[in-house]
């Protein structure tokens, strides 16, 4: 969704270099909907083409501008198709699960007796959305802090090596991640959630079991989403890093002969220029973990519950991890139920990247693009 | 509030390059001083010295001594964050922080200082910098707006008031004017003369009639060859320089003759 984005702001842009007239300037600021965005496009170019050709007659040298014009318009069209087909498909792949209403649960075996595919999908939403939430909210921190380390603080040596190590984390297969989280990681984990439970285990994220203990081994939600906070860091860290590194260095000298020291010079210019590349990475960051699925199968003993213990085994499962889980042995009914899952996962995500849209969106006009 | 600088024997280096060699020059309090030079002759570069800014670049570093008010800046020991405290600027291109209002604009550097400044006090305050700055009328019905909503004259006048906001002692502006239009550009001269009366202000400038029209005294810079350090020239009071300077070369450049 995120390209998406930058693929209509390309065709805005477009559309900006033609502005010849009033009327056609009008229109560029129409472009609200992604699906009609092609189509009037299309026409308004068609249309502006054909203005010129006809009253101004500058036709050289637009060739290209138009030729990248229709390439741009067609892109998006397309990208609006394939994600249309990708609705599609689920939705009706889905739709015999849907409509089953409870029966399903007599065909399907994760689905609790006597619950419809919605009932049984929002425990596993629950889960999904808690463990991508505490990856991000254990990820982000870290990851600005890396990337201003790097950006701002290292010198020019140590930060290129750092940067490029933490572009190699994102070259790990999930696969090995999962390993590391249930062999290397869990293990080392168990103190800590034991000392987590004690201590801090009237916070509902931190309770314990029936017995006031945390699960041994630890192949619980919480380690599932310190896998998932590593395996979105580089991602996050990497968008952070350029983002910083792209603040104009007009901002920053301005902050410092103000008398700002480095670190209040990167409050004052910095991070409020970065803004909304944080939400950005973040919201990528959240993206992945969302759709993550090898590491989470790998990790976390599952349950289908609505739980927020995240020192407990047996209590969550995400969406991603269950259909792995599930899906090769699953009857066509079965199928058609763990669809239905894919779907919620599709519009979660989707909610998630026009959530961030709205928040880079509100506070355009400080955002410095101007 | 305002002091005396005296810079004596600076060189001035990036990284091996020795952009600037030998500056010595004194400035008076409560005066405008003008820096004129053609291109490239280090004007920012020492205009940069004389509040720390300059070693904000990798590797830059300076030889000598900037004494204000009796305290070399570069003695150990100085903290440089102090320093710019002390010693404001304003840049060439007009840099308000875009994702801060006119009014917190006003006050970045304030809350620097002084971070539980109370409400009235900082209504108050904006309004002093932004008149001193010549640019409350025009903006007194829309503080909570961007500062990069402002044309780029009004941009640059939010700079300066941004910069006095914090009463420093000397004001430096790098060519504040050269990216402004001629009625903008008349609005900060005017501004200069004003300000004059509480700061010591040092403006490098590349208009050699705006040097004439706002400053007390003019220092020449100039560059023998592409490659030599720039050096200062001379440095006089203006109408001095304007009428009868002591060096050929200065006589040169300001005739138009330069080359
Ligand atoms: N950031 C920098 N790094 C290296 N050299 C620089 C830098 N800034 C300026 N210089 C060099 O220092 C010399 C003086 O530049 P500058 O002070 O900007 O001149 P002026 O302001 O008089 O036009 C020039 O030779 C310029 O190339
Ligand atoms: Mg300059």
């Amino acid at each position: 969704m995120l390209e998406n984005g930058a693929l209509e702001n390309g065709l805005e842009n477009g559309d900006g270099l033609e502005n010849g007239d009033a009327s056609e300037n009008g229109d560029a600021s129409e472009n609200g909907d992604a699906s009609e965005n092609g189509d009037a496009s299309t026409r308004r170019a068609a249309v502006a083409v054909a203005d010129r050709l006809a009253v101004t007659g500058r036709r050289s040298g637009r060739g290209l501008d138009r030729g990248f014009r229709y390439l741009a318009v067609t892109s998006g069209v397309l990208i609006v198709m394939v994600l249309a087909a990708v609705a599609i498909f689920l939705v009706v792949q889905a739709w015999p699960a849907l409509r089953a209403g409870r029966s399903v649960s007599d065909e399907v075996g994760w689905i609790p007796d006597g619950s419809s595919v919605l009932e049984a999908v929002g425990p596993l939403v629950f889960g999904t959305v808690l463990a991508a939430l505490v990856a991000l909210a254990v990820a982000v921190p870290v990851a600005i802090g890396i990337a201003l380390f790097i950006s701002h603080y290292a010198p020019r040596r140590l930060a290129s090596a750092l940067g490029y190590l933490v572009d190699l984390l994102a070259a790990i297969p999930s696969v090995v991640y999962g390993l590391w989280g249930v062999m290397v990681l869990a293990p080392l984990l168990h103190p800590v959630f034991s000392w987590l439970v004690r201590w801090l285990g009237w916070i509902p994220l931190f309770a314990g079991d029936s017995a006031g203990n945390a699960s041994n081994p630890p192949r619980v939600l919480m380690t599932a989403s310190l896998v998932l906070a590593v395996m979105i860091l580089p991602i996050i860290t990497a968008v952070c890093r350029e983002v910083f590194l792209t603040t104009p260095t007009l901002h920053e000298e301005a902050a410092l002969a103000l008398g700002a020291t480095r670190w209040e010079m990167i409050r004052m210019a910095v991070l409020p220029y970065g803004r909304s590349g944080i939400v950005s990475a973040s919201m990528l960051g959240l993206g992945r973990a969302l759709g993550e699925t090898m590491a989470v199968l790998m990790v976390l003993s599952p349950g289908m519950l609505y739980s927020l213990k995240m020192l407990v085994g047996s209590q969550q499962q995400t969406i991603a991890a269950n259909i792995a889980a599930k899906f090769n042995d699953a009857s066509p009914m079965g199928h058609s139920a763990l669809i239905a899952t894919g779907l919620a996962l599709f519009v979660i995500t989707m909610m998630v990247n026009m959530a961030a849209r709205a928040i880079v969106a509100r506070r355009k006009d400080f955002s410095g693009a101007n | 509030m305002s002091q005396r600088i005296e810079a004596k024997d600076l060189n001035i280096y990036y990284g091996s390059f020795l952009a600037v060699a030998g500056v010595t020059m004194s400035i008076e309090p409560r005066s405008v001083t003008a820096l004129i030079g053609p291109s490239g002759c280090g004007k920012s570069t020492f205009l940069r010295t004389l509040n720390r800014m300059h070693e904000v670049i990798p590797g830059a570093r300076v030889e000598g001594t900037v004494d204000i008010d009796g305290v070399d800046l570069y003695a150990p020991g100085v903290d440089p964050v102090a320093v710019r405290r002390q010693v404001g600027m304003v840049f060439q291109r007009p840099n308000p922080f875009p994702t801060m209002s006119i009014a917190e604009n006003v006050l970045a550097g304030v809350r620097l200082n002084n971070r539980r400044i109370n409400k009235s006090d900082a209504a108050d305050l904006v309004e002093q910098s932004l008149r001193a700055a010549n640019l409350w009328n025009e903006v007194k019905d829309r503080l909570d707006r961007p500062g990069s909503g402002l044309s780029g004259g009004q941009q640059q006048r939010l700079c300066i008031a941004r910069a006095v906001a914090v009463r420093p002692r000397v004001l430096l502006m790098d060519e504040p004017c050269s990216a402004l239009d001629p009625i903008s550009t008349l609005a900060i001269e005017d501004l200069v003369a004003e300000l004059k009366s509480s700061y010591t202000i040092i403006i490098v400038t590349h208009n050699m009639q705006q040097a004439a029209r706002v400053s007390d005294r003019t220092g020449f810079f100039n560059l023998e060859e592409a490659g030599q350090p720039g050096r200062l020239v001379e440095i006089d009071d203006t109408a001095t320089i304007f009428s009868t300077p002591g060096k050929q070369a200065t006589e040169d450049y300001i005739s138009g003759r330069f080359g």
